[in-house]
Parts: structure tokens; sequence; C-alpha cells
């Protein structure tokens, strides 16, 4: 029950004023609002890179943009939204604001750690951005030698260091959620009772900690080799060209489970809430998820069947990639049969999840087609492919970015967005996310090459109708923009639970106070028990 | 805009056997895709909320259902992993009786030249129900030699040979792309492949200006650079006798063996230090920077070329006639 009295609680927004108070806070909400802003401008960013590409794919011939212009969009593009956007989204935001709040702590671990994090995020990003738009880079965001070495005349170096400040973003990001998660659960808070969302986190920050420096280690070399030309990548110079794609992919397959993990996270929230039951499967949904962070580790070598590595190596890489997919099925799966008996409501969040399981099991789908060598052979390097990491990182991380995005989003304003909007613009992104990418599918097996300015001709229809859907795709995600931040002076009021959700971030006023909570929780449940939570409630009255 | 098509042409050996793993695919991931989101729509619609206080009671233990949907995806899984490894496996390994053409990638560009002698660029003929191995170089960047009509990719990395094959089972004119990023002029590194029937494939072999067969070109060119002053055919020369080396077992100086394939004549030419022959001193000097990839592989053609002659005597100091492995016979340097 707000009353004037209670309007001038003090939170964590109107606890101190100033510019200064932003950037030097330490408070780990605030730097999840940092982090928001930062990567909502990388991220727009990134999509005028995007609707550039797809405006010029509307016609076969290059007509608006040289090919040089061209292979800089779509390398700025991918550096943007991998490395800028998808892969600080989810933990940098939400994991950030939420983490240390669904386990009953006051902080992350490390306070300046993590505001270090978003500086090294920023000053990486800004030096990235403006290396690509000052000198250009056309290398395409995998930097394949040796193009990047030897043939680019483009700032190489300058965005790759910019790629390489922001590893270390995720690096430190990802040790704080470790060393919190370890350390700073309340009371009570045992493993088995800690949210889904917690676990995904978990072994994101595993993948994090473990897979980016090998990233970092190979920047580094490109930049030995770029620069004081020793021979490691080149082979006029006695280098393997090959070497850096198993060094590359040793990061960045595991890269993609580093976008699509708290997503994954983020859903089971969502749909426990919306069904009022526990996720099915608990235990084994929280092992799913460190289940995909170890094999994503093992599978780097299926972006190398046509490489020219050993047939043999071929042959173990496939074998070990539909490992990967028994988790990720388990999960679709045990997310499914939660809905089963449940008492299920349809607010935004709740489109968001459903949207990411259509999508990410497509996107799944599909992963089983690459992983056979037989098909690989043909699609590799196709728009099928594009169509494939598409339908995981957009179709799955963005969706269960903005499902989470919608979630808590009355938790860090303490006001809601408005529900018939949000509904809206749910269905123009998953509609307008389909017309772009699913004929890129059928492109790609056609045999359209992934990163071609100029096509033939009999490509041009399915071009058009993904240029279609991309025009939708960009209206749909504009719509919450504008009422996200609508809502931060309109929105109604939100009350500390507005979903009935167990979670101990809801348990605390919205939004929450400068130390989350008033005094230290003591968990006496696991995550999903929706009858304690109602029971308690009742009595409270 | 050109006409709307869902599948490409099938027009080589591999392409059926490829479209009909994609169907098997299709058809599990419809099937699954179909029970999921069919199983979200009814339960949506079945147990929406229909009270504020409602609170389900399912009591959910043990671990059956799980084990369930662990399993059977897996060995559905194993299925798609076993058929698509037998034809990359086939893909993998062309046959004996292939014929041989060469294919060099450079920006932005795709130069092929076939062992009698013709040169073409962007543009390969074929002839139809013949298998066909392309042995590929690249002069600057990794290139990919993708034909879709044919189902077929495969790399070409700079500083080694990668080989392709297939069987054209379909005459006609057909994409050639390359697949693998390649710099500013990319997509227009494209052209065409022409499947010809056998007779006509002759006819147009013939009908080229070429100017003597790839081995001649290579002889010209071992000659020009005084390769014959150390290689020479008699085993006097400071260099080993390449006579009938090709596809032989060389012992090397500080032991070991290699198979003398594509792969270490062009290592032997540009590195020659690397591996030396057991009996020679490593006086050669490289050919680095003085020889393209189209030279290269003329010059591979004519050492291959040195078929064994009867009654030449040893052709290798120290080399034991090895029985060749089988699964090395034919193969390829991308696939060893």
């Amino acid at each position: 029950m707000i009353t004037a009295a209670a309007q001038e609680r003090e939170h964590y927004l109107n606890a101190s004023y100033g510019l200064k108070s932003w950037l030097l806070t330490k408070d780990h909400k605030r730097i999840g609002l940092l982090y928001l802003a930062t990567i909502t401008l990388f991220f727009f960013i990134g999509g005028a890179f995007a609707t550039l590409i797809r405006v010029e794919l509307l016609t076969p011939q290059g007509d608006l943009v040289s090919s040089e212009t061209y292979n800089k969009l779509f390398t700025m593009h991918g550096v943007m939204m991998i490395f800028f956007f998808l892969i600080p989204s989810i933990p940098a935001v939400l994991g950030n604001f939420f983490l240390p709040m669904m386990i009953g702590a006051r902080d992350l671990a490390f306070p300046k750690l993590n505001l270090l994090s978003w500086y090294l995020l920023v000053v990486g990003g800004l030096f990235s951005l403006y290396a690509m738009l000052a000198g250009g880079v056309d290398t395409g965001w995998t930097f394949y030698t040796p193009y990047s070495t030897t043939y680019s005349n483009g700032y190489v170096i300058a965005t790759a260091l910019g790629i390489f400040i922001a590893g270390f973003s995720s690096i430190l990001t990802g040790l704080n959620f470790i060393v919190t998660i370890h350390r700073m659960r309340a009371p009570g808070m045992t493993w088995f009772r800690m949210p889904l969302f917690v676990w995904a986190h978990y072994a994101t920050s595993l993948i994090q900690v473990l897979g980016t420096p090998v990233l970092a280690v190979t920047i580094v070399l490109l930049f030995l080799e770029r620069v004081f030309h020793l021979g490691i990548f080149d082979p006029a110079r006695g280098g393997d060209p090959v070497l850096f794609q198993h060094l590359f992919w040793f990061y960045s397959h595991p890269a993609v489970y580093i976008m699509v993990l708290p997503s994954m996270g983020v859903v089971s929230e969502i749909i426990s809430t919306f069904s009022r039951k526990a996720i099915f499967g608990y235990r084994i949904v929280a092992f799913s998820s460190v289940a995909i962070a170890v094999l994503g580790f093992l599978v780097w070598g299926h972006h190398l069947f046509v490489s020219g590595q050993s047939l043999y190596a071929g042959m173990v890489f496939s074998f070990l990639s539909y490992f990967v997919a028994i988790p990720s099925a388990i999960k679709v799966f045990n997310w499914t049969a939660t809905l089963y008996k449940g008492s299920i409501s349809f607010q935004t969040p709740m489109l968001y999840a459903l949207g990411f399981i259509g999508l990410f099991t497509i996107g799944g789908l599909t992963g089983l087609f690459v992983a056979a060598l037989g098909i690989d052979i043909h699609v590799t390097d196709t728009y099928f492919v594009v169509a494939h990491f598409h339908y995981i990182m957009v179709g799955g991380a963005l969706m269960g970015y903005l499902g989470g995005m919608h979630f808590w989003w009355p938790k860090m304003t303490g006001r809601m967005y408005p529900e018939g909007w949000a509904k809206l613009s749910a269905l123009v992104i998953f509609l307008g996310f389909n017309l772009t990418f699913f004929p890129q599918f059928i492109l790609g097996y056609l045999g359209m090459p992934r990163r071609y300015h100029v096509y033939p001709p009999e490509f041009q229809v399915l071009n058009v109708l993904s240029t279609a859907g991309a025009s939708v795709l960009a209206v749909g995600y504009m719509i919450p923009m504008i009422y996200f931040i609508w809502s931060l002076r309109y929105g109604k009021e939100a009350p500390a639970n507005p979903w009935g959700a167990t979670g101990l971030e809801w348990q605390t006023s919205s939004p929450p106070p400068v130390h989350n909570f008033e005094e230290t929780p003591v968990v006496t449940h696991g995550a999903y028990d929706y009858a304690s939570l109602m029971a308690e409630e009742a009595e409270v009255g | 805009m050109g006409k709307f098509q869902l599948f490409p042409v099938q027009a080589s050996t591999l392409a059926p056997e490829v479209d009909h793993l994609l169907y098997f695919l299709l058809a599990v991931t419809v099937f699954f895709t179909v029970l999921i989101f069919g199983a979200i729509f009814y339960f949506a619609i079945k147990y929406r909320r229909r009270s504020e206080n409602e609170l389900p009671h399912v009591q959910h233990t043990g671990y059956t259902l799980e084990i369930l949907w662990s399993v059977i995806p897996f060995g559905i899984t194993m299925v798609m992993f076993t058929w698509g490894a037998s034809i990359f496996f086939t893909a993998s390994k062309p046959p004996n009786n292939a014929i041989q053409i060469y294919a060099v990638g450079k920006q932005w560009m795709w130069k092929l030249e076939h062992l009698e002698g013709q040169r073409e660029i962007n543009e390969l003929h074929i002839p139809v129900n013949t298998p066909v191995r392309l042995t590929m170089a690249s002069e600057d960047v990794i290139h990919s030699f993708f034909v879709p009509a044919f189902r077929t990719k495969q790399d070409v990395v700079p500083g080694r040979y990668s080989t392709t094959w297939f069987t054209a089972t379909k005459p006609g004119k057909y994409h050639l792309f390359c697949a693998e990023y390649c710099g500013t002029n990319h997509s227009g590194m494209i052209g065409w492949v022409y499947a010809m029937e056998p007779m006509d494939y002759q006819n147009w072999l013939s009908g080229g200006a070429a100017e003597g067969s790839m081995a001649e070109t290579g002889k010209k060119l071992f000659e020009q650079l005084a390769c014959n002053n150390c290689h020479k055919e008699d085993n006097s020369g400071r260099g080993p006798n390449l006579v009938g080396v090709f596809g032989k077992q060389v012992q090397l100086a500080g032991g070991g063996v290699v198979t003398a394939d594509e792969a270490y004549f062009r290592e032997s030419i540009l590195q020659p230090q690397a591996k030396i022959v057991s009996g020679f001193e490593p006086v050669m000097p490289t050919f680095q920077g003085l020889v393209t990839e189209e030279q290269l592989v003329q010059l591979v053609e004519y050492v291959k070329s040195l078929g064994p002659k009867p009654g030449t005597g040893p052709v290798d100091n120290g080399q034991k006639p090895a029985p060749k492995k089988s699964s090395n016979a034919g193969s390829t340097p991308a696939n060893r």
C-alpha cells in the first residue's frame, strides 16, 4: 500500500544524485543500469549496420554501397552485436542487478571490480567503434587469417584491441559472479534452492573465465603477426592459417553459450512464475546448464569441417556436437512440461519466453543439420548458417533478454510498462524475426554464400522477403525502446511483487533499497515454492 | 527477379545423398517442432489461469521422463551423425579413376588447368559421369570452392593443397562460388561449371589453343629453373632422381619416411630443407617467391608424369619398396 510517506522511501535511485554518484557507484544495481544504457546504444548502432545490409540486399546488384563498404558493414554489425551487445547483455544488465538479490546478498563480492568491468566495456566498445568508423575493418567478425594479418588494409588491430579490452570486462564479471555465488548466499540459500537464473549465470561465468583468455591470446598473436610479422598464421612466413580458426572458435563457440545460457536462465524464471509452478525437473535443468558449459568447450572443430582439418577430427567434432544438443533438448522439454497442469497467464514476459522456446527450438534443431558432416559441406558459409545462428543468438538470446527486461522492469524502475503495447511489440518482433530469417534457411540451402555483396538474381525473392521482415523487426525493437522510456515517468507504480513470483528479489520493495533488503533474508524453501509464498501472503493479509 | 525455387538442382552423385539426409532431418525436426509447439499451445489453452488464487498441485518425482527424452533424441542424433559422417567420408575420398584438374584461387578469380594444358578462368568444363578430382591451391588468402548443384565445398587454404572431387550427373551450367570470405570483391569471385557429355568434353579439350600438356609445360619450367642440373635421371645428380618417385615412400635423412605426394613435392620446392631425402646434402635453395602456385602444380604434374620406367634401377637412395597404405593411395594432402 503506497502512502505519501512510502513514496519518499529511500531506494537505490534516489539515495544520491549527480553524475558522480553514477559514474563512481559501487552499487551493482546502478552498474546494471549503466550497462543497460551502454549496451542499448551498441545494440542500436549494430542494428543500424544491419539495416543498411538488408537494404543493400534488396537487389542483386551492389547499388547502395560499394563492396568495400558492404564488407565493413557486416564486420561492424557482427563485432558490435556479438562482443559489445550479446556477450554482455543479460549477465551484465540483469545478472548484475538480480544475481545478488536472488541469493539474498547486499552486492556482488567485488563491487569496485564490477565498476571497473563496466568501464572496460565502455572503453573497449568506443575504441572498436571509433576504429571501425575512422578506418573501417573488412575482415568479418571472425578475423580469419591470413586475410586479417596480411591482406586487409583496415584498422584490424585497433578493432581487435577494443575486443581485447572488453574481454577483460567479461572475465571480471564472470569472476565476480562465481565468487558471489560461492561466498555470499543468504542463510538457508543452499545450491539447490538457488533460482535457475543463478545456475545459468554460474555456468556462463565458467565459460567467461575459462574461454575469454584464449580469445585474448589469439588477439595478441594476431597483433604479433600483423605488426611484427611473426610467422604464426601466415603460411608465407611458415605459419598455419587454420591454427587461427582453432584458437578463434575455441573461444567463440563457447561464446554462443555465454549469450544463450543466461537467456535460458531468464526463461526458466519466467515460465515458472507465469505457470505458478516449479520448473519441471529443477535439478536436471540446473545441471544441463553446467553440461552445456562444459561440452561447449569440446565442439569448436565443427566450424572447420571443410577447412582442411583431418577427416577424423571432423568426425569426432560432429559426434561431440550432437552431445551438446541433448542438454538443450532437455531444457526445452522440461519447460514445456512445466506448463502441464500449471496456472498459466500471458503477460508480456511469458510471451517472450514462449517466443524464445519457439525460436530456440528452430535454431537448435537446425543445429542438427549443420552438425551433420554430409549436410555441413553444402550449407557451411551459406545463409543457412546465418539463419541458424540468428535463430540462436537473436531468437534465443535476445528474446530472453527482452523477456527478462519486461519481467524485471517493475523491480528495476518501480514502474510498470504499458502491457498492451508490450504485447503488441512482442508479437511484432516474433513475426518480423521469422520473416527475416526463415527465408535465409532456404537461401542457404539453395547455395547463396554469406558475406556476398552482389548475388545471382534467382536469390532475389527470398532476399526481398528477408528485408521486409527486417523492417518489421526494426519497428518491433523501436516500440519497447519508446515505452520503456515513457514508463519511467508515466508508468503505473509497481508493487513489490507484481507477478506473484517467488524469488527473493520480489520480497523487497520496488525499486529496491540501496542494500537490497531491509534485513538479510533467511531462506527456508526451494526456489519455486508457490504454495509457501501464497500461504505467507494470505497470512500477511 | 529470377525464378523462385525451394531446392537446388541435383547435378552430382553426391547431391541426392546429401538431399536424402536433409529430408530425414527435415522429417525428424518437423516432427519434434510440431510436438513441442503443439504441446505448448495445448497446455497454454487448457491450463490458462482461471482465477487469481489458483495454485497448481503437481508432484514431479523420479527422472523417468527426463531419461526418456534424453535417450530417444540421443539415439536419433546418432543416426544423423553416422549418416552424415558416411557421406562426408565418401565426399573426402576421391576414387582412383578420377580425372585430375588443378585449381588456383586468388583474389578474386578461379584459375583452372586441365592436365591436357587447357586453362580457364572462372569457368570449369568437365565431363558428366566421370569422377573429377580437383587439387587446389591459393595464391593469397583462404578461398572456398563451392558448387551448390554438386553439394561440394572445400576451403582452399594457402600453403597447402586441398582436394575435392565430384561426379557430375547432368549436363548443364552450374554456379561456382567462393564461399570463404576473401576480401573486397569476394562476391565477384564466382563462375560457372559446365558439365558436358564426355564426347563434347573431348571436343572441347582438343579445341582449345593449349600450349602443350601441364606435364610438358612443367618440364620446360623444370629446365628453365635448372632443376634438371641436380635432379638427374641417371642418379648422378646432387639431388634425388625423381623418376618414379610419385606415390612411393621416401626414406628421410635422420629417420622417418614420407609419402612422395603432391604436398611433399610442393613443400620440397618451397622449403627444401624441411624433409631431406636420406643420402643427400641439404644444398637446394628455396624457390619461395620464384614460382607461382600455377607453376608449382605444373612442376608437380611433370614430376608425377615421370612414371617408373622399367629397368632404371633404384630411384631413391635407401628406399625400400614399402607397401602402400591403401587408405593413403590417391588420398589428398588435406585429408591426411
